[in-house]
C-alpha cells in the first residue's frame, strides 16, 4: 500500500506492506534506529513517538495508519546542533544508563509536559507508567522531567520557549490515535 | 601547548559522555546493524518442557520464498559441539552436554529446536511456522526439592540423578571456626527457618541481538553481550574455530544485569549458518524470547539454623541450600550458589560455620547470574535471620546487629569462611541511615499505629550488608576451581597530539565506564577530561579482557588503566629529561608537568608526546611511543557495605504495600563520580524491591513459563516505586590503589531484605513470621488473614 508521511520534517512516499508495524517502517525502511524495539505486548514504551503531536507506542500502530501524517522520533528533536531541553535534562540529571528506553521515554515525557506543564513527582511517575526502565529505578527520570518543566516554563528564556511553543502547538492540533493493545 | 589547570576530576559529578549519542537517537545497538547481503534468522522453540523429538519436517519451509536455509539439532550437532560451563565446582560435577539446537531431546520449554535463515524477518518468521515436529512428552521435573528426593523423575535419564554436584565449607574442616553441630546443641536460643528465592528474569531492556559477518578474513560477531572477550575465547574453544580468525564486538548494549554475561545457543546457530552460507546472518529475540530462553537467576531453597546465646551473640550458623540450575549448565551456573558460601556470614562474627548447597536439575530454563549473583540471596537469608534473632530475643535488631558485626577498629578481619575484609565501618554508616531515616520516630508511630490498632501499620525493615566486589583474585578463582583468572587488561596511549586513548578490557553496557575512566586518566596524566578517549569492547583494538561483571570494571578494570597510565608517565619522565638535559630522578611530574626538581624548568606530557612522534631526538634506546600495557590482578575482593532502612505501610485489609520511605547509606570506598554511583545505587535499588514486591518467574504444572511477557512479568514501573534517600560514608579499600569499592550491585544485594523485613515488621504483632516473596497483596493478606499459605 501507498502511504505519505513526514518524519522529522522530510516527507515520504513510500509502499508499505499492510502488516507493517509503525516502528518497523521507521527503523528499517527509513533507518531511523534512535527509536528502538522493547517488546512484542505494547508493555515497554521504548518505540514511543509523536503521531500527530500525540505520543504513541509506535509498535501497536500499523505503518498505514500514519498515511496523510506527521511522525516525530527522538532524533528529530535537536535543532540547529541545539538539544531540546528534555533531552538536556535527561543528560543534566543523568536520568539514563544504558539509554535504550531513553528515546521512549523523552518522547512520553514531551507527552506528559504537553498535557500538564508543570506535574509533580506523583503525576510524572503515572504519566511515564507505561514506559519501563531497567537501569535507572526511574528517580533520574522523575527529576529530568521536573527539570524540563521549569526550563520550558513561560520566561525560561528564548530558546526554551521557542522549544516549548513548538510542542504545545503540535499537541494543541491533537486528534486521538488508535494505540492499539494498550 | 598548555596542559589544563587543575580542578580535580575525580570526585566531580561529571555530566556522561556516552550520553551525547544516547539522548539523539544515534546509538548503535546491535540490532540496528544492516550489511550488504544479510540475511536474518527466526528459531523455533519446544513448546514443551520435556520429550524426546521424534521426528522434525522442514521441508515445507525449505521450500518457501527467501528462504536460504532449515537448520535442525541433526544437522549441526557435530559443529556446535557443548556450549561452556566455565565453574566445575567439584571434581564429580555432572554435567550433561548443552547443545545450542536440541539434537534428540529437549530440556526446557523454550530451548531452541530449529532455526530458519531468509531473506526478510518476516520470511524467516513464515516459514517457521511450516516446520513440523513430533515430540514424544516426558515427565517434566519442576520441583527442586521433589527433585533431589528418592525415586525422582529425572531431568536428564542417563546422569541418573538430578543433583548436578553438592559443594561443602565446614569452618570445623577448614580450621577457621568452631563445630556447628556443636554450636546448635549448645546454643540457648536456636532459630530455624527456611526462605525461598523466587526465580528471576534479569530482563534487560534491550533484547540480545547478534549479526555474523563471515565475509572478512576475520569472522565478525556483533552481539548484544557484556563479555566479548571471553565469548571469543569460549566461540573458538566450543566450536574448534582458531581464536585468531574471530572477531567479537560489543557495541552499544542495552543493559545486561548478569543476563548478558553468556554465550548463548543463538550466537552460536548464528555463527555456524552464517559462515557455512557465506553471508551475514541477523538474529534478534523477541521480548517473548528473551523471558523464556535467556537466562533466569535466583531460585533457591535456604535452610538456615542459627545458634545464638540469650545475650544476642550469634554461636553458630548453618545454611543448607537447594539452587535451581534449570535444564542444563550454562557459562558459570554451578557457580553463583557458591559465590553466596561467603557471604552468609556477611558482617558478622560467627565463630561456627557449615554451608551446604546441592544444585538440581529440572526441566526449566537454565539459571546463572543476575545482578549480584549468590550474594543476594545470602544477604537476604541472613539479614532476614537477624530480624528474627531479634524478635526470639526480645531484643531490638538493631542491637542485635552490632552486637555481632565485626567494630570498625577489628579491620582488616578474616571471616569464619576465609575472606579478609580489608576495611569497613558499619557503625559510621548505620549511624548516618538511622538520622536520614528518622527511625526513632519511625518508631514511636509504628507502636501508636499498633496500639490504636490502625488498620494500615507501619513496618521498619533493616538490611547492613556486605557484598564481595571484583571479581576476582585469579588465585581465589583458581582455587574455586573457576575456569579462568580475574585479571583486567588496559593501554593507555598518547597520541602525537597530546590527545589520549584508552583501551579498558571491561566492557560497559550502560555504567558510564567513558565518563569515569576519562576522569581517572585526566586525573592522571594532567590532561583534559575532553582529550580523552576510552576505547572498549572490540576484540580489534582491545585485543584482551575479562570484561563487566561482578561489580568488578572500577576495582579491576579501571586499576589496569591506572598501571598503564604510569608505565606512561615513566616513559615520558625520562624523554622529558633528556628534552630537559637533567636526569630522570630529578624530574618531578605534577598536573601533567615534568619539573626539574627546584626549578622553573618545566615542560608538558602532551609536549612530550609530540617529541616523541617526531623521534628527532629521543635518548639512546627509547622507542618512539608513548604507548604502555598493563594487567592488574587484584590482591583481594573489595567489601563495599551499607545500612539500608525501609518503611512500609502494610495496609492489613487488603495486603497492598506501599514503601514509604527507603533510606540507604553505602561505603563504597572512594567515588570517582557520584552521579554515576547514585545512578547505580537507584537501579539497584529497584531491581531489589522488584524481587521483594514485584517479579516471580512462574511455570504452570506443564513447565510452561506462564510469565513469559511483560504483561505477566512485573518489571517496576516509575508508578510502582518511591523516591530513595541515598547518602555516603567512605572507608577507602584498601587493596587497590583508587580505594574503590565497586557499587554496581550493591542496591540490589541490600534492598530485598529491607522490604521484607518491613513488611513483616508491619504484620508481626497479627502473628506472621514470614511472607514469601513476592510480597505480593495477595500473599500478605494471607499471612495476616491465615489463608492458605
Ligand atoms: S516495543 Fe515495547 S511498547 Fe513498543
Ligand atoms: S537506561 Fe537502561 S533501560 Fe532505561
Amino acid at each position: 500500500m501507498r502511504i505519505s508521511v513526514t518524519v522529522d520534517g522530510t516527507k515520504y512516499d513510500d509502499d508499505v506492506e499492510p502488516r507493517t508495524l509503525l516502528v518497523h517502517y521507521l527503523r528499517e525502511q527509513l533507518g531511523k534506529t534512535g527509536t528502538v524495539v522493547g517488546c512484542d505486548t505494547s508493555n515497554c514504551g521504548a518505540c514511543t513517538v509523536h503521531l500527530d503531536g500525540h505520543s504513541v507506542k509506535s509498535c501497536s500502530v500499523l505503518a498505514v495508519q500514519a498515511d496523510g501524517c506527521e511522525v516525530n522520533t527522538i532524533e528529530g528533536l535537536e535543532r540547529d546542533g541545539q538539544l531540546h531541553p528534555m533531552q538536556q535534562a535527561f543528560h543534566d540529571n543523568h536520568a539514563l544508563q544504558c539509554g535504550f528506553c531513553t528515546p521512549g521515554m523523552i518522547m512520553q515525557s514531551l507527552d506528559l509536559l504537553a498535557d500538564n506543564p508543570n506535574p509533580n513527582e506523583h503525576e510524572v511517575r503515572e504519566g511515564l507508567e507505561g514506559n519501563l526502565c531497567r537501569c535507572t529505578g526511574y528517580q533520574n527520570i522523575v527529576r529530568a522531567v521536573q527539570d524540563a518543566a521549569g526550563k520550558m516554563s513561560p520566561g525560561a528564556g528564548p530558546e526554551v520557549e521557542r522549544v516549548a511553543n513548538e510542542v504545545a502547538g503540535r499537541h494543541s492540533a491533537r486528534t486521538p490515535v488508535s494505540s492499539g493493545g494498550e | 601547548m598548555m596542559t589544563a589547570t587543575i580542578e580535580p576530576e575525580v570526585g566531580k559529578a561529571r555530566r556522561r559522555k556516552e550520553d551525547a549519542r544516547l539522548i539523539t537517537g544515534r546509538t548503535r545497538w546491535t540490532d540496528n546493524i544492516v550489511l550488504p547481503g544479510m540475511l536474518h534468522m527466526a528459531i523455533l522453540r519446544s513448546p514443551v518442557a520435556h520429550a524426546r523429538i521424534t521426528s522434525i519436517d522442514t521441508s515445507q519451509a525449505r521450500g518457501m520464498s527467501g528462504v536460504e536455509a532449515v537448520v535442525t539439532g541433526a544437522d549441526i550437532a557435530e559443529a556446535q559441539g557443548s556450549l561452556p560451563c566455565a565453574w566445575p565446582i567439584t571434581d564429580d560435577m555432572k554435567s550433561p552436554p548443552a547443545p545450542s539446537l536440541a539434537v534428540h531431546t529437549v530440556k526446557f520449554a523454550g530451548e531452541a529446536v530449529a532455526a530458519v535463515v531468509a531473506r526478510s524477518k518476516a520470511e524467516a518468521q513464515d516459514a517457521l511456522e511450516a516446520i513440523e515436529v513430533d515430540y514424544a512428552e516426558l515427565p517434566v521435573v519442576l520441583d527442586m526439592a521433589e527433585a533431589v528426593a528418592d525415586g525422582a523423575r529425572l531431568t536428564h535419564e542417563d546422569l541418573g540423578t538430578n543433583a548436578s554436584a553438592t559443594w561443602k565449607f565446614d569452618s570445623a574442616e577448614a580450621g577457621t571456626g568452631g563445630d556447628v553441630e556443636q554450636a546448635i546443641a549448645d546454643g540457648e536460643v536456636v532459630v530455624h527457618r527456611t526462605f525461598r528465592q523466587q526465580r528471576l528474569i534479569p530482563a534487560f531492556m534491550e533484547p540480545r541481538s547478534v549479526v555474523v559477518d563471515p565475509t572478512g578474513e576475520q569472522l565478525t560477531m556483533w552481539s548484544a553481550t557484556q563479555i566479548p572477550h571471553i565469548l571469543r575465547l569460549m566461540l573458538a574453544m566450543t566450536l574448534g574455530v582458531a581464536e585468531h580468525k574471530i572477531r567479537v564486538i560489543a557495541p552499544d548494549v542495552g543493559g545486561g544485569f548478569g543476563g548478558k554475561l553468556q554465550v548463548t545457543p543463538e550466537e552460536v546457530i548464528a555463527f555456524l549458518v552464517a559462515r557455512k552460507l557465506g553471508k551475514p546472518v541477523k538474529y534478534t529475540e523477541t521480548r517473548s524470547e528473551s523471558l523464556q530462553a535467556a537466562h533466569h537467576g535466583r531460585d533457591q531453597i535456604q535452610k538456615l539454623t542459627m545458634a545464638a546465646r540469650r545475650d544476642g551473640t550469634i554461636t553458630g550458623l548453618k545454611v543448607e541450600l537447594l539452587a535451581d540450575m534449570g535444564a542444563y549448565l550454562r557459562l558459570v551456573t554451578p557457580g553463583v550458589p557458591i559465590l553466596g558460601a561467603f557471604m552468609f556470614n556477611a558482617i558478622y562474627k560467627i565463630p561456627a560455620y557449615h554451608f551446604a548447597c546441592t544444585n538440581v536439575f529440572t526441566n526449566k530454563t537454565p539459571t546463572d547470574a543476575y545482578r549480584g549473583a549468590g550474594r543476594p540471596e545470602a544477604t537476604f537469608a541472613i539479614e532476614r535471620m537477624m530480624d528474627e534473632l531479634a524478635v526470639e530475643l526480645g531484643m531490638e535488631p538493631l542491637e542485635v546487629r552490632e552486637k555481632n558485626w565485626i567494630k570498625h577498629e577489628e579491620f582488616p578481619y578474616t571471616t569464619v569462611s576465609t575472606l579478609t575484609y580489608d576495611s569497613g565501618n558499619y557503625e559510621a554508616a548505620t549511624a548516618k541511615a538511622k538520622d536520614l531515616f528518622g527511625y526513632d520516630a519511625l518508631r514511636a508511630e509504628q507502636a501508636e499505629r499498633r496500639a490504636k490498632n490502625d488498620p494500615v501499620q507501619l513496618g521498619i525493615g533493616i538490611s547492613t550488608f556486605t557484598e564481595m566486589c571484583g571479581l576476582a583474585p585469579s588465585r581465589v578463582l583458581g582455587s574455586l576451581s573457576y575456569g579462568a583468572g580475574g585479571w583486567e587488561h588496559a593501554a593507555v596511549r598518547m597520541l602525537p597530539t597530546g590527545k589520549v586513548e584508552v583501551v579498558t578490557g571491561s566492557s560497559p553496557h550502560g555504567q558510564g565506564h567513558e565518563t569515569a575512566w576519562s576522569q581517572i586518566v585526566a586525573d592522571q596524566l594532567g590532561v583534559p577530561f575532553e582529550d580523552v578517549e576510552i576505547l572498549h569492547g572490540d576484540t580489534q583494538s582491545s585485543h584482551k579482557g575479562m570484561d563487566t561483571y561482578g561489580s568488578r570494571s572500577l576495582t579491576v578494570g579501571a586499576m589496569a588503566v591506572l598501571k598503564a597510565g604510569h608505565k606512561v608517565i615513566d616513559k615520558a619522565r625520562t624523554i622529558a629529561a633528556h628534552m630537559m638535559e637533567c636526569a630522570p630522578d630529578d624530574v618531578e611530574f605534577e598536573a601533567g608537568k615534568f619539573t626539574v626538581r627546584g626549578t622553573d624548568s618545566s615542560v608538558g606530557i602532551q609536549d612530550v608526546a609530540l617529541a616523541v612522534f617526531a623521534a628527532h631526538d629521543l635518548p639512546d634506546g627509547v622507542e618512539p611511543s608513548l604507548d604502555s600495557e598493563a594487567t592488574f590482578d587484584p590482591e583481594n575482593f573489595s567489601f563495599p557495605h551499607g545500612t539500608h532502612l525501609c518503611a512500609t505501610e502494610v495496609d492489613t485489609e487488603t495486603g497492598q504495600v506501599r514503601i514509604r520511605s527507603y533510606v540507604c547509606v553505602d561505603d563504597i570506598g572512594a567515588v570517582i563520580n557520584p552521579l554515576i554511583v547514585e545512578g547505580q545505587v537507584h537501579g539497584g535499588l529497584a531491581q531489589g524491591i522488584a524481587q521483594a514486591l514485584f517479579e516471580e518467574a512462574v511455570h504452570d504444572e506443564s513447565g510452561t513459563l506462564t510469565t513469559g511477557t511483560l504483561v505477566d512479568y512485573l518489571v517496576p514501573s516509575a508508578a510502582d516505586l518511591p523516591s530513595f534517600t541515598t547518602g555516603l560514608t567512605e572507608t577507602r579499600a584498601t587493596s587497590n590503589e583508587l580505594g574503590v569499592k565497586g557499587v554496581g550491585e550493591a542496591g540490589t544485594i541490600a534492598s530485598t531484605p529491607a522490604v521484607v523485613n518491613a513488611v513483616v515488621d508491619a504484620v508481626r504483632h497479627l502473628g506472621v513470621a514470614d511472607i514469601e516473596m513476592p510480597c505480593t497483596p495477595m500473599r500478605v493478606w494471607q499471612a495476616i488473614h491465615g489463608g492458605a499459605r
